[in-house]
């Protein structure tokens, strides 16, 4: 997803410094360029790697649960864990959760594998990995030969059940912080691992994240040591290969006191006609002063035209600001998946503590996106920010649904919510779902929403100008995101906006 | 260089234009004059190609070319520019990456090299200097929120930076105040050029006091009129409408 850059961003907002704010300008102006190259592409991730795998036997069981385990070589709690959550889930129906504004047909858990892994993998120097999944996230723009690596971001890489590959682990090792699959961190670290794991998303929270405590394969783990300002972006790339496969991966960051971490997360499928199961759990803690910074550029294949295929995305992602002071931002920018069913969230427990929710969810064809946050403010002086921006074309349809709450114990919290849509053409429609219980007088909660459409005006000035239909649009959504887009990390940036264009292709007749 | 015959265009299958002949050579400026809602803008429309402007009968040629055969875009990229009488506000598109945006498609579809932002911000420093905008203003979304005379000024430097052929100032003076009227006119006429054409639609003599037209057209109920030279404006700066109309079209 991402690709190096020699210039890093400067940061937006500080006026009264020249240099800064002719980058900015600058900046500005090079963006739509960008978008130019790309607008006229197809889903270019849509390739299938030719490898052996490894996989479980179809379908899901108490004995594939133990299976997932036993190749693992998981402690016995690790098992028990799963097993809790599996008798969890079976006595939940298996009925999915029926209140978001989401239709598909019935998944079929039994007809679907579980596990499945490149047979070459095991813990191994990248010198090992196998050159056919080399050369695929070379394909997907994540060269992970350090020697080609990208700048300032160290990576890894999950394909299908397993990962496959970290870079730069050693370089951060010594300073403290461990960034490695979870599977090894039960290995390495089971003291933390069995600390933090479910301490966010509960086994049994919803029928997803049950799910994925069941039977999660691999994931990314994360520790930042007190005091440590981590020195590299972290990023997670998740490629989902085989066919007849769920992905679910676990991811847990831990953010000692006063430190700061900044995560990437990436995803790409290929092209199939089927629809394939994505339930991922992730969980943050920040204790006090730390902060996290979270960002997602979820480009999951989204199905064709007309609406086969694709997707579906069922994620639980929480964080916990259990410390002072302490922040958790998240930022996504959903442009696939057939389905997208997430809602990143803060529980801000620490006094003074800050959630940020920051969202571009675009939806074209038969796409269905419900997605949002929650803000749960529970210390004092808690405060959350939340901007989401939906994009409908075609016959898609998205919801923001947000929840903002208040404990009586919250004295002074504050919210300001400000959720825009932009509708593309007749076809599409566009909800926003706001819930807001506040149960403390003295909390002061915003909320703003505005719908608006692309003008015929403004495409005919455009279009006036020699820009091109499409890239007329991708210039108007992009403006549309712009105060997402900025607190993106520059890489994803340009390439979250080269997705804006290329999501929304023939959106406009 | 431009070559309309016996145009007819409808709008919501009213019928605006009906029989419009104008024939602009290279570096000339032609003026068109004439009374609200007599078809200026709806002519500027079809030039630039917009939707919902049906052309029933008739013909427009630029250098050779069929000018109705081509979309929006592509007359911009042949050297056709529209200064807008009521530009559009475009929310959260900023100003500079909006142009950068048009002057790399054209320079594009041109076979030349686009520019990079740096060699880009160079360029527009010089011509909205020019123009009075400030760089606050470039970044600004584009038309939002602008005054009347900026969003004219605005216009005329996009007008600048992409460097047309033939252009319509469509009421660019409409807005301006004494001293931006000047400083705008001085900028067109910096753009005067042997293969350089344009339209000025206006309803005042005193922005031809400044681009001195080389033929001045009365346009009356989706026709020309009378045409004439740059005294034909003095004329109808003094007797209005009725007093230069010849008297069947009045
Ligand atoms: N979309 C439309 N629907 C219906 N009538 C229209 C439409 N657009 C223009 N017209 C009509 O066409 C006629 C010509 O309009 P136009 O804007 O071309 O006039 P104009 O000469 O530019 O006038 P002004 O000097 O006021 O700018 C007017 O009567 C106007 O009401
Ligand atoms: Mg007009």
């Amino acid at each position: 997803m991402c690709r190096p850059l020699a210039r890093r961003r400067a940061r937006i907002g500080r006026k009264g410094r020249p240099m800064v704010e002719r980058n900015a300008e600058a900046r500005a102006a090079d963006n739509a360029a960008q978008i130019d190259a790309l607008v006229n592409e197809k889903y270019r991730y849509g390739f299938v790697t030719d490898i052996e795998s490894d996989f479980a036997p179809k379908g899901l069981s108490e004995d594939i649960v133990r299976f997932i385990s036993a190749k693992k070589n998981e402690p016995q709690w690790l098992l028990d864990w799963r097993l809790k959550a599996y008798r969890l889930w079976l006595s939940l129906g298996p009925e999915e959760p029926a209140w978001a504004k989401i239709s598909y047909p019935k998944i079929d858990y039994q007809d679907a594998y579980y596990y499945a892994a490149p047979k070459s993998t095991g813990p191994k120097s990248l010198d090992e990995v196998d050159p056919e999944l080399l050369k695929t996230y070379e394909k997907l723009g994540i060269p992970l030969a350090e020697r080609a690596a990208l700048a300032g971001i160290a990576v890894d890489a999950v394909f299908d059940s397993v990962s496959v590959a970290t870079t730069f682990k050693d370089k951060l090792a010594s300073m403290g912080v461990i960034f490695c699959s979870i599977s090894e961190a039960v290995r390495e670290h089971p003291e933390l691992v069995r600390k933090y794991l479910g301490s966010v998303v509960p086994y049994a929270d919803n029928f997803f994240a049950t799910l994925n405590s069941a039977v999660f394969t691999d994931g990314s783990f994360v520790y930042i040591p007190k005091g440590v300002r981590c020195p590299m972006e972290l990023s997670t790339y998740f490629r989902i290969n085989a066919a007849k496969t769920g992905q679910f991966e676990r991811t847990l960051i831990i953010a000692d006191e006063g430190s700061h971490v900044s995560y990437l997360e990436g995803c790409t499928a290929p092209m199939r006609d089927e629809n394939q199961l994505h339930a991922a759990v992730v969980e943050l803690v920040a204790l006090d002063d730390a902060e996290i910074k979270y960002s997602t550029v979820q480009n999951w294949y989204p199905g064709d035209a007309e609406g086969k295929g694709g997707i579906y995305n069922f994620v639980t992602k929480r964080g916990a600001c259990r410390g002072r002071n302490s922040k958790i931002s998240w930022t996504q920018v959903e442009t696939g998946s057939a389905i997208t069913w997430k809602y990143p969230s803060c529980i801000l427990q620490g006094d003074h503590s800050v959630g940020e929710f920051y969202s571009i969810a675009i939806t074209n064809n038969r796409q269905q996106a419900d997605t949002g946050t929650k803000m749960i403010h529970i210390g004092k002086n808690t405060s959350s920010r939340i901007i989401s921006k939906g994009i409908s074309a075609g016959r898609s349809s998205a919801t923001y649904r947000g929840l903002v709450r208040v404990l009586p114990g919250a004295e002074g919290a504050r919210n300001h919510t400000q959720c825009d849509s932009l509708l593309i053409g007749p076809n599409c429609a566009a909800h926003t779902v706001p819930y807001i219980e506040s149960r403390n007088p003295s909390a002061h909660i915003e909320h703003e929403a505005t719908t608006s459409k692309i003008s015929d005006d403004q495409l005919f000035y455009c279009r006036s100008r020699g820009i091109g239909t499409e890239d007329a649009v991708a210039l108007i959504v992009n403006g549309f995101c712009r105060e997402v887009l900025q607190v993106l990390p520059m890489e994803f940036a340009v390439e979250a906006q080269k997705l804006v264009g290329v999501s929304l292709e023939g959106s406009v007749g | 260089m431009l070559e309309i015959k016996n145009l007819h265009a409808t709008v919501d299958g009213r019928e605006i234009l009906n029989g419009l002949d104008l024939t602009i050579g290279a570096g000339q400026v032609h003026a068109v004059m004439g009374p609200n809602g007599s078809g200026k803008s709806t002519l500027s429309y079809v030039l630039a190609g917009r939707e919902g402007y049906q052309v029933t009968e008739g013909s427009v040629t630029f250098e050779g070319r069929d000018l109705l055969a081509l979309k929006p875009e592509e007359r911009a990229r042949a050297g056709i520019f529209l200064a807008f009488q009521y530009p559009v506000e475009v929310p959260g598109v900023a100003s500079a990456t909006f142009l950068k945006t048009a002057v790399n498609a054209v320079r594009k579809a041109r076979g030349e090299k686009e520019y990079d932002a740096f060699e880009f911000l160079k360029l527009a420093k010089a011509k909205r200097e020019a123009l009075g905008i400030s760089e606050e203003m470039m970044k600004r979304a584009l038309n939002v929120g602008f005054s009347g005379g900026e969003k004219k000024r605005n216009e005329v430097m996009q007008m600048m930076l992409l460097e047309p052929k033939f252009m319509v100032l469509d009421e660019t003076d409409s807005g301006l105040d004494v001293d931006a009227l000047r400083v705008v006119a001085a900028g067109v006429n910096a753009m005067r050029r042997a293969d350089r054409s344009m339209l000025v639609i206006t309803h005042y003599q005193r922005l031809l006091d400044y681009i001195t037209p080389d033929v001045v057209h009365i346009l009356s109920r989706g026709r020309i009129v009378r045409s004439g030279g740059p005294d034909l404006a003095r004329e109808l700066e003094a007797k209005g409408y009725a007093g230069v109309m010849p008297v069947a079209a009045a």
